[in-house]
């Protein structure tokens, strides 16, 4: 096993090849192969967890949880383990998963494989989300599969719903089991008690993908890119003005600024078509002034300093002519939808935060909503099953303390608008659940 | 439902006393709020009616109050947990 560099810093450049060598084509199984060779088998559970461990590898779904101390909760935990890998990717401004599923679902396959191995799972599933396209290619890789004897646990894939907490783990459980896409108030973790009772392990597919290459290349290799502390490449997708949202392929420590193509000193003289403001980590996530951003380092340290994180890498540059309260009350809009209605503080404050949300994005003096938000998300903070409340009142509050200025000229009549277009992406239609069919 | 409804009455029977903690499945609670009426002094209601449990192990002389508020909530949504689950490392 390769020893852990001793310098902090080995970003090592933006444009990196690892998950995606090739991200205009769908490798077939025989492709894969002659690029990487078979999955990395090690004979027994266990053994590869500490090569996982060395790599110092954490989710890529959004929590950055350390995937070794998940491996090991499930190995250790009695009775059958089950492996599921986790593309659901509800997040309508990340495309990462479904980019990576495409062009090369062997390389996330042969993760998921490795990690049923090294949990001694008898049974492994592929949570996909429900892209027709993507889907099916998986399916078809999962063919290729079977026809080629290359695995060893079998894989059913399985639909993931279309909704934004699809992913959300003890959903996943649920959904897979048969049931709806709800998450469950549970005592205990998946990870102790999850598909039919059993020990299950939820990885996000980009996770997966990591773990192979480090079962391939070694703990030392992994951590040629990124930082000490966070090391290794990570997929993005980013959103910037006047551009089609890009996946890249990038690592911790890069210049935050240069891939959301913001210029240092525009963006500080706040000139007048430099963005204003960057969202980091999706719809959970935060927006930070855009002169704060571009100085950073894309690091979980660094954005944890300004109260945020990388959540499952989206990062978006806000055009400086899209107004920051309307695109935020857009995104709560759709969240508050995107509720499962199953826990009161969530049911019955997300769709008020919205609707003064709404109202702040419009002209007028709006003393009472502003102070009727804060009290509202003070009130559901913590009090979900789910991550759902929380992580949509972290964006609603760096809204309304990044956009102040933006709320000041809304009360004088004013916005800094110039047009109706839409930025941040939302699905089209918006399609809110209704009935328990749209859960499957 | 019977199932759960057992155990949450068995956890608040087995529950020691000192150091036990309230615990609310959010997913099951509809906004009764008998038990902030029962124990008015641990939990308040928001202003939709659902309870706000009181980050805090529930005081002795409290337990019996709140022993009644896990056995008489509607929906089975409390229940009573011994305090040494709190610090669990959890995955």
């Amino acid at each position: 096993m390769a020893t852990q560099p001793s310098d902090t810093s080995v970003y090592q450049g933006s444009d990196f090849r690892r998950l995606l060598p090739y991200p205009d084509r769908s490798l077939s199984l025989e492709q894969h192969r002659a690029l990487y060779g078979p999955a990395s088998y090690r004979g027994a559970p266990q053994v590869l967890i500490d090569e996982v461990r060395a790599a110092g590898l954490t989710g890529r779904g959004g929590a950055g949880f350390p995937t070794y101390r998940k491996l090991e909760a499930v190995l250790r935990a009695a009775g059958g383990a089950v492996v599921v890998a986790n593309g659901a990717e509800g997040e309508p401004a990340s495309c990462k998963d479904r980019t990576l599923l495409y062009s090369d679902p062997h390389l996330v396959l042969d993760g998921l494989q490795l990690a049923a191995e090294a949990v001694g799972a008898r049974q492994a599933y592929a949570y996909i989300h429900p892209d027709q396209r993507v889907l099916r290619r998986v399916r078809e890789a999962v063919a290729e599969r079977v026809r080629a004897g290359v695995d060893r646990v079998p894989v059913t894939v399985v639909e993931a719903a279309p909704r934004f907490i699809a992913g959300q783990e003890t959903a996943v459980v649920h959904r897979i089991e048969g049931g709806l896409a709800l998450p469950r108030y549970a005592p205990l973790r998946v990870s102790e008690r999850g598909i039919g009772g059993a020990a299950t392990l939820v990885q996000n597919v980009e996770t997966l993908a990591h773990l192979a290459l480090i079962a391939d290349y070694g703990a030392g290799w992994f951590r040629a890119a990124g930082t000490s502390d966070e090391p290794g490449t990570l997929l993005a997708t980013v959103h910037r003005p006047n551009a089609t949202p890009r996946v890249i392929e990038t690592a911790p420590g890069a210049p935050l600024g240069e891939l959301l193509g913001l210029d240092a000193a525009t963006a500080a003289a706040g000139g007048g078509s430099a963005p204003r403001a960057v969202l980091i980590g999706g719809y959970h996530g935060t927006w930070l002034p855009a002169d704060r951003a571009t100085a950073l380092p894309l690091t979980n340290a660094a954005l944890r300093a300004e109260g945020a994180s990388l959540g499952a890498g989206v990062l978006a540059a806000l055009p400086a002519d899209c107004c920051g309260l309307r695109e935020t009350a857009r995104v709560v809009s759709y969240l508050a939808a995107e509720s499962a209605g199953q826990c009161g503080p969530c049911l019955n404050g997300l769709p008020r935060i919205a609707h003064a949300l709404r109202v702040l994005a419009g002209p007028g003096v709006h003393a009472r909503e502003r102070a009727d938000v804060s009290r509202w998300a003070g009130q559901i903070e913590r009090r979900g099953a789910c991550h759902h409340p929380d992580g949509s009142i972290r964006l609603v509050r760096s809204a309304l303390t990044v956009f102040e200025e933006e709320l000041w000229r809304h009360g004088q009549g004013m916005c800094v608008a110039s047009n109706d277009r839409a930025f941040l992406p939302l699905p089209s239609p918006m399609n809110p659940p209704r009935t328990d069919e749209d859960w499957r | 439902m019977t199932m759960h409804a057992t155990n949450a009455a068995t956890d608040s029977g087995t529950a020691s006393g000192a150091g036990a903690r309230l615990r609310l499945d959010p997913t099951r609670c509809s906004g009764h709020g008998l038990c902030a009426e029962l124990l008015g002094e641990h939990i308040a209601l928001d202003e939709w009616g659902y309870p706000i449990i009181a980050d805090r192990a529930i005081p002795a002389q409290l337990l019996a109050d709140a022993r009644r508020a896990v056995t008489d909530c509607p929906a089975l949504a409390l229940r009573l947990d011994k305090a040494a689950r709190e610090g669990a490392a959890r995955l």
